[in-house]
């Protein structure tokens, strides 16, 4: 049975009623956009690797979600899809069973529907065609979603990530870079945010000059200061250079660049792109620096693909991970014909040049591709997590991605798909980077503050649009958008569930500095967990990271357990089993004498014990804890110390607590 | 002493050592009957280098000027390289090394002259009798029996003295099966699924020749394994695996495991080439295919409630891979420390698997034999990967796999020695080796073999077998390719958070009884 609600999306409230009577769905996660349009019985959902019975339950669709309750489970069990999840809808020729409709999401689950009646069928198929294709901005999730929090809470969350802070942290301003409003309104570049950092020598012609020998206006801007030795990541897009035009003040630029970082006589240009590639755009006016026109530079192609070679390559992946029971060979003739880690490891090699030209040459870097926001992005994002601990906390993630993706111009509205658009335009590269961070993580299993699902969470909501943070394509159109009035900032909420994004094994700030992680190809591995993320049945049927994770609940529960034990007893100093108490001889003689000592002595456990208790729980602590522990404990204590972070969290906290995460 | 004479060179100076991981160091190189040892000139003489020859798989030699090379390649996968100042100091020891690492004489082994240094507390040799693993099944069920109809090794030459077969079946009758199997391996029992009672047998081939032969005394072994009114399965491996015997060509799992070491050496940074030549060495299709095969026999078991009689053509090689896997499935026993040891000693050593032929030589090997194989290691990869997906699962961790199968291929220890129980038996290598087993379980050295995370879990445990859930073998086959600094401080990481919970339980535990001491003394002293 399909029943179609007469009033249709952006409308619910006038269905409140008749929905609360027949739709106790939302009982456990309740949400005011939750009620269905329409909801159709009695259709299967097959499981594609097991041939177990296929669930069979009922779909439903409201204005956000398709969520789907399987009645055939011992456990209710629901599956919940956002409407912006949905890369595409298929229907399947008729079979005996129904009517298949294959769903691929891409967070890259694929559901695999069987719906009883031909006609419901369509119906489903064409309502999911619409509601996952909006075309306009404002029909976006982002513009609904309505946690009910204060007004405040949500624009302190839009404060929790303050770039300046993390200029800061790279001692900017100093005597070689500010920080300038250049582009306030963005007359030097319209991708560009209105704060940009440069070098100081570079006066407001030089950047105009430069801004207009660069394609888009994306002058070189920095992206990353290793503080210790002056040397500077820089980025920008490609030169309109064509065969042999030349501009003064974009030499002048790189220039200023090379001598804000005093100790190196020289500065790598790095062009992301294949050479082939760059030199195809010198017929079109745009091109690659000359070596000759530009004092002492060290140009360098690095060869990592294009858009369309890796949307391509991401699709060839995704059919391998697909394929039905395939074999080894299968497997990893697919993956290999995918291209899929190749250009994973190209990106990781840039990331890994850059890396090593900054902190072993000492030299700085100014990094380019097309237009500078792709292999751009990707690249010096990445070299800034090899080089700096900080971007392997949760809050350094969410700067790095702030920085180096949304305020510097990453259409992530194009390569996402958020609107209906051109398909030509959507590609994997922020996957890509995802990718690499997490392959990172497994060379440094210790080495980051988060956990795979934090990646994994990241990368939900670049595609879900429930937040506002990435929508449209650069700061100015976010502005116009008007996402930081309307909507919420995705940052909160993550640390909001930090527990459960944790790394365990994370050894703390300073464990590691730099990363230099092997590059050669058997350091890759295939990341099933993202590509075949809701295909349970091929991860490991046990969770090292659950245990972990529970074992540290456990460890808080444990420790204020014994705390409480100890403030209980009488006497703290009476030494426990395998344990070295540093007893004073009068205390401990009395313990031997009597297995309860305070009843002997009644006068001591009136005045005596309280003054032993506090400093005895201390010394015991600090025996029975081995040092990492203790080191572990004050980082993450210093952690909770971030001063604008922990205050927000406060209050974000106490309100949010009411509200539950309505996202699958 | 014999080996005087293979020694050409005993001694040479100024040696240096290149190695994965550490700097070239500068020594002293001396060559001993059994030992490769190189002492660098550092203050506390330390050993850098202290190698045991029968881990040399082969040797090759270069010379620039006067300054020669040698470059040995170990059985454990491992590559390092020796400069040797003199041409003719540098080929007395390649040959000296070629000499001793190639023995042909068992007894001339190096487990034949150890002394061990530790005292022996339990004698492995001892540690798994058949008679106590029948024990254990006597007290489920009395259907069976131990039958010494192969004491004198007459009947079988690759069983045991004593085999457990089918209480309704008598030694005579088990004599004309073993006519009835190739190397008279008749059906005996492999594991009973205490669940449901079903049994897992094993056998080699029957030898039905062309005309169809049949034998009436095999099919009533079968039949006595099977419950009235039940089906059973039989699971035959051959042609996969055990196709030694009929393709005379060297074994395809060993030019597997050739292929997949060369690929995992290879330093070019060509994506698509490794991953090619993963692909062709097909290493991962053999592990999908052995856990494979282990699931469907445990599924019968298990999930069909029927009996399963597994064999090959041998029934020494893949039968024993997919019996021993089973039962790593279908018994938490074997997932545990001990359980797993007998389960090695039961299924592979008792059962006949020839480790001397199919150990002689390991993936850098040039003399392509036919009975060399990797049999074993492809066993202990699938116990790694079903591990890897059941990480709390198991009462050993990964260390404890890669000890073994250092083991099987160079030892102190006179465990996997031989090719069977027979010849064990006529080398006497009871009383004149050392057992693997005696040294793994003291205390110390089985500390660095438990998995932290183990949690006994007394249910069947199903690895999935899809391609994405399978994995190269890190820990044996990129050991000496790259560091593993930070995974082992992961490693060291988690143990320390789990040891800091159980010290903290403790803790919680004595403070709870105290209290608990305390209130009741109160009690007692305010009723008195």
């Amino acid at each position: 049975m399909l029943l179609v609600c007469p009033h249709l999306p952006f409308k619910v409230e006038k269905v409140f009623f008749f929905v609360f009577c027949i739709f106790p769905l939302v009982q456990n996660s309740w949400e005011h956009l939750h009620f269905p349009m329409m909801f159709c019985e009695n259709v299967k959902l097959l499981d594609r690797y097991t041939n177990r019975k296929p669930a069979n339950g009922t779909l439903y669709l409201t204005a956000t979600h398709l969520i789907y309750v399987d009645a055939s489970a011992e456990v209710r069990k629901e599956t919940w899809i956002l409407h912006h999840h949905i890369a595409s809808v298929e229907k399947l020729p008729l079979t005996t069973s129904g009517c298949p409709l294959l769903i691929h999401c891409k967070n890259f689950r694929v559901a695999h529907f069987v719906i009883g009646h031909e006609r419901d069928c369509h119906e489903v198929y064409t309502s999911l065609l619409k509601l996952s294709q909006p075309v306009k901005p404002e029909e976006l999730y982002a513009f609904s979603y309505n946690p009910k929090m204060p007004k405040d809470s949500r624009e302190i969350g839009w404060k929790l990530i303050d770039l300046k802070v993390d200029y800061q942290r790279m001692g900017i301003p100093n005597d070689f870079w500010e920080i300038t409003d250049a582009n306030k309104d963005y007359e030097v570049c319209n991708t560009y945010p209105p704060e940009i950092v440069v070098p100081k020598a570079a006066n407001k012609a030089t950047v105009l000059g430069s801004a207009k020998f660069r394609s888009r206006g994306r002058i070189p801007v920095l992206s990353y200061l290793y503080k210790e030795n002056n040397a500077a990541i820089c980025r920008c897009s490609q030169p309109l250079s064509g065969f042999s035009a030349r501009c003064l003040e974009d030499e002048q630029m790189l220039q200023a660049i090379r001598q804000a970082n005093p100790g190196s006589p020289f500065m790598y240009v790095v062009d992301t792109r294949p050479k082939l590639n760059a030199m195809a755009n010198r017929a079109a006016g745009k091109g690659y620096e000359n070596e000759d026109n530009y004092d002492n530079i060290h140009f360098k192609f690095i060869g990592i693909e294009n858009i369309h070679v890796m949307r391509s390559s991401l699709q060839k992946l995704l059919e391998v991970c697909e394929t039905k029971s395939p074999s080894m060979s299968d497997f990893l003739t697919g993956l290999e014909n995918s291209g899929w880690l190749r250009h994973i490891k190209a990106v990781m090699d840039a990331g890994v040049f850059l890396a090593k030209a900054v902190k072993e040459e000492k030299a700085s870097v100014l990094v380019h591709c097309s237009d500078g926001w792709d292999r751009t992005a990707q690249v010096c994002s990445l070299a800034s997590l090899l080089l700096d601990p900080f971007y392997r906390t949760f809050k350094g993630l969410m700067v790095l991605i702030e920085k180096e993706w949304i305020a510097m111009g990453h259409k992530f509205s194009h390569r996402c798909g958020h609107l209906d658009g051109d398909l030509k335009e959507v590609s994997p590269v922020f996957t890509q980077f995802t990718e690499c961070v997490w392959q990172l993580m497994q060379q440094f299993p210790c080495a980051f503050e988060f956990n795979e699902r934090f990646l994994l969470e990241i990368h939900d909501h670049v595609y879900s649009c429930q937040f506002g943070n990435f929508l449209g394509t650069c700061y100015r159109e976010r502005e116009a958008l008007k996402i930081f009035e309307k909507t919420h900032s995705l940052w909160p909420f993550l640390l909001q569930k930090k527990q459960e994004f944790r790394n365990p094994l994370y050894k703390g700030f300073t464990a590691y500095k730099e990363l230099k992680p092997n590059t050669l190809p058997f350091s890759f591995q295939f990341w099933c967990g993202m590509y075949n993320r809701f295909d349970k049945g091929m991860h490991p049927k046990q969770c090292v990271l659950d245990h972990l994770l529970n074992c540290m609940s456990q460890k808080m529960k444990l420790e204020d357990n014994a705390t409480d034990l100890e403030n209980k007893l009488p006497f703290l100093d009476d030494p426990l089993p395998n344990e070295v108490c540093f007893l004073s001889k009068i205390v401990n003689a009395s313990v031997e004498s009597s297995k309860t000592p305070m009843l002997n002595t009644p006068q001591d456990y009136e005045s005596e014990p309280p003054a032993l208790l506090t400093n005895g729980t201390i010394v015991e602590e600090v025996d029975i804890m081995p040092d990492q522990y203790r080191k572990n404990k004050e980082n993450f204590a210093n952690h909770h110390d971030l001063p604008d972070l922990n205050s927000t969290m406060e209050v974000i906290e106490s309100d949010a607590k009411k509200e539950k995460l309505q996202h699958q | 002493m014999e080996f005087a004479e293979l020694i050409k060179t005993p001694r040479a100076d100024n040696v240096v050592l290149h190695r994965p991981f550490y700097p070239a160091v500068e020594g002293t190189l001396c060559l001993t009957g059994h030992h490769l040892i190189l002492s660098s000139r550092r203050q506390d003489n330390a050993e850098e280098l202290w190698l045991l020859h029968s881990n040399i798989d082969s040797i090759e030699k270069r010379f620039v000027g006067s300054l020669g090379t040698i470059i040995i390649k170990c059985k454990d996968l491992r590559i390092i390289q020796l400069d040797i100042p003199g041409m003719e100091e540098c080929l007395n020891i390649a040959s000296s090394i070629e000499a001793l690492s190639t023995l042909d004489s068992v007894t001339l082994m190096y487990p034949f002259f150890y002394r061990p240094m530790f005292e022996v507390v339990e004698d492995g040799w001892h540690s798994f009798l058949p008679e106590r693993e029948f024990e254990l099944l006597s007290s489920v069920t009395n259907e069976w029996r131990l039958s010494y109809v192969n004491k004198e090794f007459s009947v079988c030459p690759s069983y045991p003295p004593a085999v457990t077969v089918p209480k309704s079946i008598d030694d005579e009758a088990l004599r004309r099966v073993a006519t009835f199997r190739h190397g008279g391996r008749f059906p005996v029992l492999s594991y009973y699924h205490k669940k449901n009672g079903m049994v897992m047998m094993r056998s080699s081939q029957p030898l039905t020749g062309t005309n169809g032969r049949r034998c009436k005394e095999d099919s009533a072994l079968i039949n006595a394994t099977l419950r009235a009114g039940k089906r059973g399965y039989i699971i035959d491996t051959g042609g996969g695996f055990e196709q030694e015997v009929q393709y005379p060509q060297y074994n395809i799992l060993q030019e597997s495991l050739i292929k997949l070491v060369e690929a995992c050496n290879d330093q070019s940074h060509n994506m698509d080439r490794w991953l090619s030549k993963l692909e062709a060495s097909n290493w991962l299709t053999h592990i999908k295919e052995i856990l494979t095969a282990a699931c469907l026999a445990a599924q019968c078991i298990d999930r069909e409630g029927a009996s399963v009689l597994v064999h090959g053509t041998e029934g020494t090689d893949s039968t024993l891979q997919i019996t021993s896997l089973a039962q790593i499935i279908l018994d938490p026993r074997c997932r545990t420390i001990r359980g797993f040891e007998a389960l090695v000693e039961r299924e592979w050593l008792q059962a006949g698997h020839p480790f001397q032929l199919r150990c002689a030589q390991s993936a850098y090997s040039n003399s392509k034999q036919k009975w060399e194989s990797p049999v074993f290691f492809l066993f202990l990869d699938c116990v790694w990967q079903i591990l890897r997906q059941f990480p709390c699962s198991f009462e050993f961790n990964e260390h404890f796999l890669i000890m073994l199968f250092e083991h099987a291929y160079a030892s102190q220890f006179g465990t996997f020695l031989g090719n069977n129980e027979s010849e064990r038996y006529k080398l006497k290598l009871s009383q004149k080796t050392m057992s693997l087993w005696s040294w793994v379980n003291q205390p110390e050295e089985l500390s660095k073999f438990k998995n932290p995370l183990f949690e006994a879990n007394s249910l069947v445990i199903w690895p999935s077998v899809a391609p994405q859930s399978l994995q190269l073998w890190e820990g044996v086959f990129l050991r000496w390719n790259r560091s593993s600094k930070f995974l082992d401080e992961a490693y060291e990481e988690m143990n320390n958070i789990i040891e800091y919970n159980k010290e903290l339980q403790a803790k919680v535990n004595a403070l709870r009884r105290q209290l608990a001491e305390l209130e009741t003394d109160d009690g007692m002293q305010e009723s008195s």
